[in-house]
């Protein structure tokens, strides 16, 4: 087997600790908390509020985690997530505003359990045909539920629904932002964020609560995959007829698959339609659920941290570089062709960074002389 | 024909039958693969199944195994016909097989691999996953350490944590057996497992075979090497033209006229 | 919602018309539906961008009325003579368009033995790429300087561009309560022909002998000499020259195209591909029919807002209950 580049300058002991990681881990999330309070000069979109473009980033991650359950981890082909994405954000409209009261936090339930019920719905007659085909009647499937909205006046037909309603506001504090001039930093008191004011104009406590919901899905995520239930999805992905052979029940965990995907999709449009004051149905185009697919195959499918950052990427850089706005989605075509033909394990594949990693502490270890824990040749 | 001092003795066999394959006829199209083929496994012995090429061994195993259905007949598994299950229940009620052109699951470990054959009787859902209870906890634990046994038993232990498609060729042959093993079965059905082995290996295979009957196990197998037959069956199949020709001992097989018209002649091993 | 009221007495009492311009509908479906099921016959790929060479072949037809000099006053031989040639480059453009495609979005990956999946996206991304650059051909052409000489068959990259004159329709016989007009004639029966000679070439021709050989038994067919890349490119050649066809005979029936026209046609022409049978031309061709009859009468039944949404019920129904397709499938068999 080859052996990866040896590293050029060895991590010394302290810093490989579990504590360190963790510390590690730590600051690295209060980072990405404090991200739209700290202004960035590079990394703050010029042009759109950058809190806003956080949160919108932060729910197309949480719509990657859940596709890649579907596409990554058990392998099929689903080019209609763009609907439990708006049947998501729809029944929160519907229950919220338009033929109901509810408290915003009391929908997200019922959202999420309404686009579950779907999936199966969906997936139980179409799980059980050839898997080309399940990419067509998933794309169908996302035609059929935005062209129901439009349609359909109940769901306030092509104008959509207005005055979504919006996380309940407590107003305990407030973190004024920093400002970045000529190479010092100002607290700028007049840029301040109100915790937690779910208001019209500013979007980061929207931000904090979508990446908050992220950080439980990723928890839910890795306990999920590394159990019984991530070992069938891998299974069925690799051999379907094998896994069968092998005592997995695979239609059962196809459809276990598509329902969890329609969960977290659900629940995402939910998130997204809080910071929205508005949704209308033409805004789940076919087009996004194409971006979504795209964030997982660039980011690398099965790999949870892969699609995680091509969601992030797919939405910042076009915010992040405003003029070619019009190009966007020709610039999506182009990179999913380059990535199909040249790079079709993603940017960060699943399986070859963790071995990777692994060998190269044990090389370390050979180096510094210390021992190593196992020898697996 | 060689004797060699390490044939196996042929054992009685100690229960009752296992498996019945009861009348089966299988047509595909216009093709008639297998034609009123019946015989039955006994409990705790080496059933061999052989013939020429083209005699519809395959298509045999696959029907036991209940890959396919038959057209006529059915195939019986300690009583209970075979005919309306699912594929994976038939793997829960107790037959496991492997592959003969290897059929792993390439990008998990060989760990990963056998550990899939494990979960075949649990009842741990997505909730226990996620909720990490007692008993998932337990069952993943009991799950590991079965699967590291298997490996071992097998004789890859040590290479529990490689991708499967990095194993040597050998080596995945292994851990076919370790993965169907695992899924704990009563038979275990082996599709030309010394396939591409040299005499050295087929030798090593031998053994394993006969330490698995040892643990309890009752085996089915199809294979070309006329002298690993012989060799480690307890009892012989022979198939021709989709058609029963002989069933014996070994003994009894290879001093049989119509098998060896059968082979034109060739009752050693060959290359297949 | 508005009560779902099944509008039978629509539906019965222009029954003729519906299902005669249904059958002409159809026959364009059919036609751009033989590209997705020899291909996928041949490579068992569903080609996502086939859409897309049929959009180009509706331009290509566009503006080459445009560039005839056709105005709302052409009408009578001048208007049949300019669609003709219209329709001989249409036929071209698309021909080319789908060659193009094979060579950039799938060799490469079938020669790597790519997955599945892999040319599935690279096919999505191919889609959009040859839809976003005839919705952004005005600022394509102004890099290169051309927008103002061009400026005609360029502007309004984004909207819906209509053919300059209105076809008129003479009625020429009646079917029931139905006069059928010249147009609905000339796009049936000008896709029979074509579908005719297409399945004659398959049937009788080396070429065609070629392609089933490669879609039943690559390996063989290879040792038999056959060169397999260019019944690829055979068969995707053959696939685009009946879109551009199927491009003329829609803009003859239609009048407008738009960048983004060949998505929804395309998704119905595949779903007419399955419903017909995959890899079945002649099940290509009832798929289609049947499609654009059942269209039209869905959208009698419960409006026409609804009617895209028949083309996928339809294509799930299917799938459920007869999976192998109407006239069943000829996988691996580009069967005639």
């Amino acid at each position: 087997m080859k052996r990866p580049a040896l590293p050029s300058v060895p991590l010394p002991a302290p810093l490989r600790s579990k504590q360190a990681k963790i510390v590690g881990i730590g600051l690295f999330v209060v980072f990405l908390y404090a991200l739209p309070i700290l202004d960035l000069p590079i990394i703050t979109t010029p042009d759109s509020d950058f809190g806003g473009v956080l949160y919108t980033m932060a729910t197309y991650v949480l719509v990657a985690l859940g596709l890649n359950i579907v596409i990554g981890y058990a392998g099929l082909l689903d080019l209609g997530y763009v609907g439990f994405y708006a049947i998501g954000a729809y029944v929160t409209a519907v229950l919220g505003v338009q033929h109901g009261n509810w408290p915003y936090l009391l929908t997200i339930p019922v959202a999420v359990a309404v686009t579950m019920i779907s999936g199966v719905i969906l997936g139980a007659p179409t799980l059980r045909v050839r898997g080309d085909y399940l990419a067509i009647v998933t794309l169908g499937f996302g035609e059929i539920i935005r062209l129901a909205a439009k349609n359909s006046d109940w769901l306030g037909g092509a104008r959509g629904i207005q005055n979504v309603p919006k996380p309940p506001s407590v107003h305990l504090f407030d973190v004024p932002h920093l400002k970045w001039e000529n190479g010092t930093v100002l607290i700028d008191v007049t840029n301040k964020t109100q915790a937690f004011v779910f208001g019209f104009i500013d979007y980061v406590p929207y931000y904090w609560m979508a990446l908050t919901v992220v950080f439980i899905v990723l928890i839910a995520d890795v306990l999920i995959k590394s159990s019984r239930v991530g070992r069938a999805w891998e299974a069925t992905r690799e051999d379907e007829d094998v896994a069968e052979v092998m005592g997995v029940p695979t239609f059962r965990y196809k459809l276990l698959a598509f329902a969890m995907g329609a969960f977290v999709g659900g629940l995402s449009g939910a998130i997204s339609a809080a910071g929205a004051n508005f949704i209308y149905p033409d805004s789940y185009q076919i087009t996004v659920s194409i971006i979504f697919v795209a964030a997982i195959v660039i980011g690398g499918q099965g790999n949870r941290w892969g699609v995680m950052l091509g969601a992030a990427l797919v939405v910042y850089l076009p915010e992040r570089f405003r003029g070619l706005e019009e190009y966007r989605i020709l610039m999506f075509g182009i990179a999913l062709m380059l990535l199909a033909t040249f790079r079709p394990q993603g940017l960060l594949p699943p399986r070859v960074t963790r071995r990777a990693k692994k060998l190269e502490r044990e090389i370390e270890d050979l180096e510094t002389g210390d021992e190593p824990q196992e020898v697996t040749s | 024909m060689s004797t060699d001092e390490t044939s196996h003795q042929a054992t009685e066999s100690t229960g009752g039958v296992m498996l019945e394959v009861d009348h089966v006829t299988l047509r595909f199209g216009g093709v008639t693969a297998l034609d009123d083929v019946s015989f039955e496994i006994r409990e705790g012995e080496i059933l061999g199944l052989i013939g020429p090429n083209g005699a519809g061994k395959t298509t045999c195993f696959n029907v036991t195994t209940g890959v396919y259905r038959p057209t006529r007949g059915e195939v019986r598994f300690r009583g209970r016909s075979l005919s309306r299950m699912k594929r994976f229940q038939i793997t829960r009620l107790g037959i496991a097989r492997t592959f003969q052109n290897i059929r792993l699951f390439k990008t998990m470990t060989a760990l990963d691999n056998v550990m899939v054959g494990g979960d075949t009787h649990s009842s741990v859902g997505i909730l226990n996953a996620l909720f990490r209870t007692p008993r998932q906890r337990r069952e993943e634990d009991e799950n590991h350490r079965r699967a590291l046994e298997l490996l071992d038993f097998v004789g890859i232990g040590k290479r529990a944590d490689e991708l499967a498609a990095n194993l040597s060729y050998g080596d995945q042959r292994r851990l076919e057996i370790a993965r169907a093993m695992a899924t704990n079965p009563k038979l275990l059905c082996l599709d030309e497992p010394a396939a591409g082995f040299n005499p050295a290996e087929k030798q090593r295979l031998m053994e394993l075979i006969r330490k698995v009957r040892d643990q309890g196990y009752t085996v089915l197998l199809i294979e070309h090497d006329m002298r690993l037959v012989m060799g480690v069956t307890d009892r012989i199949v022979v198939l021709e033209f989709g058609r029963k020709i002989a069933e014996g001992s070994p003994a009894e097989i290879r001093d049989d006229p119509a098998v060896i018209a059968a082979y034109l002649g060739t009752d050693e091993e060959d290359a297949s | 919602m508005h009560a779902l009221a099944l509008n039978f007495d629509f539906l019965f009492s222009n029954f003729s018309q519906l299902t005669i311009t249904g059958l002409a509908l159809g026959a364009v479906y059919a036609m751009v539906a033989l590209g997705y099921t020899m291909v996928y016959g041949v490579l068992q790929l569903i080609n996502f961008a086939h859409s897309e060479v049929f959009m180009y072949g509706t331009f290509a037809t566009l503006w080459t009325i445009y560039f005839l000099g056709g105005t709302q006053h052409t009408s009578g031989f001048a208007l049949a003579r300019m669609f003709a040639i219209a329709m001989v480059i249409a036929m071209i453009v698309s021909g080319l368009v789908a060659l193009l495609l094979e060579r950039v979005a799938y060799r490469p990956l079938l020669k790597r033995n790519s997955p599945q999946l892999m040319a599935l996206i690279s096919a999505i991304g191919a889609s959009f790429v040859l839809s976003e650059s005839m919705g952004l051909r005005d600022n394509l052409t102004r890099w290169i300087g051309l927008n103002d000489n061009l400026s005609r068959y360029v502007s309004g990259a984004r909207d819906t561009r209509g053919l300059p004159m209105d076809i008129e329709t003479h009625k020429l016989f009646p079917v029931f309560n139905y006069q059928v007009t010249n147009i609905d004639v000339i796009v049936i029966v000008c896709a029979l022909l074509m579908m005719l000679l297409l399945d004659q070439f398959v049937r009788r021709s080396r070429l065609g002998r070629g392609i089933r050989a490669v879609a039943q038994d690559p390996e063989s067919a290879a040792l038999m000499g056959v060169n397999s890349t260019r019944v690829v490119q055979l068969t995707f050649l053959l696939g685009g020259l009946m879109a551009g066809a199927a491009a003329t005979l829609y803009m003859l029936r239609i009048g407008a195209t738009r960048f983004d026209a060949g998505f929804i046609l395309g998704v119905k022409a595949f779903t007419a591909a399955v419903m017909g049978g995959i890899g079945n031309l002649r099940g290509a061709l009832v798929g289609g029919l049947v499609l654009g009859v059942a269209e039209n009468w869905g959208s009698a039944l419960v409006g026409t807002q609804w009617k895209d949404v028949v083309a996928f019920v339809l294509l799930v129904v299917i799938l459920l209950f007869r999976p192998t397709g109407i006239l069943g499938e000829s996988l691996g068999k580009a069967r005639v």
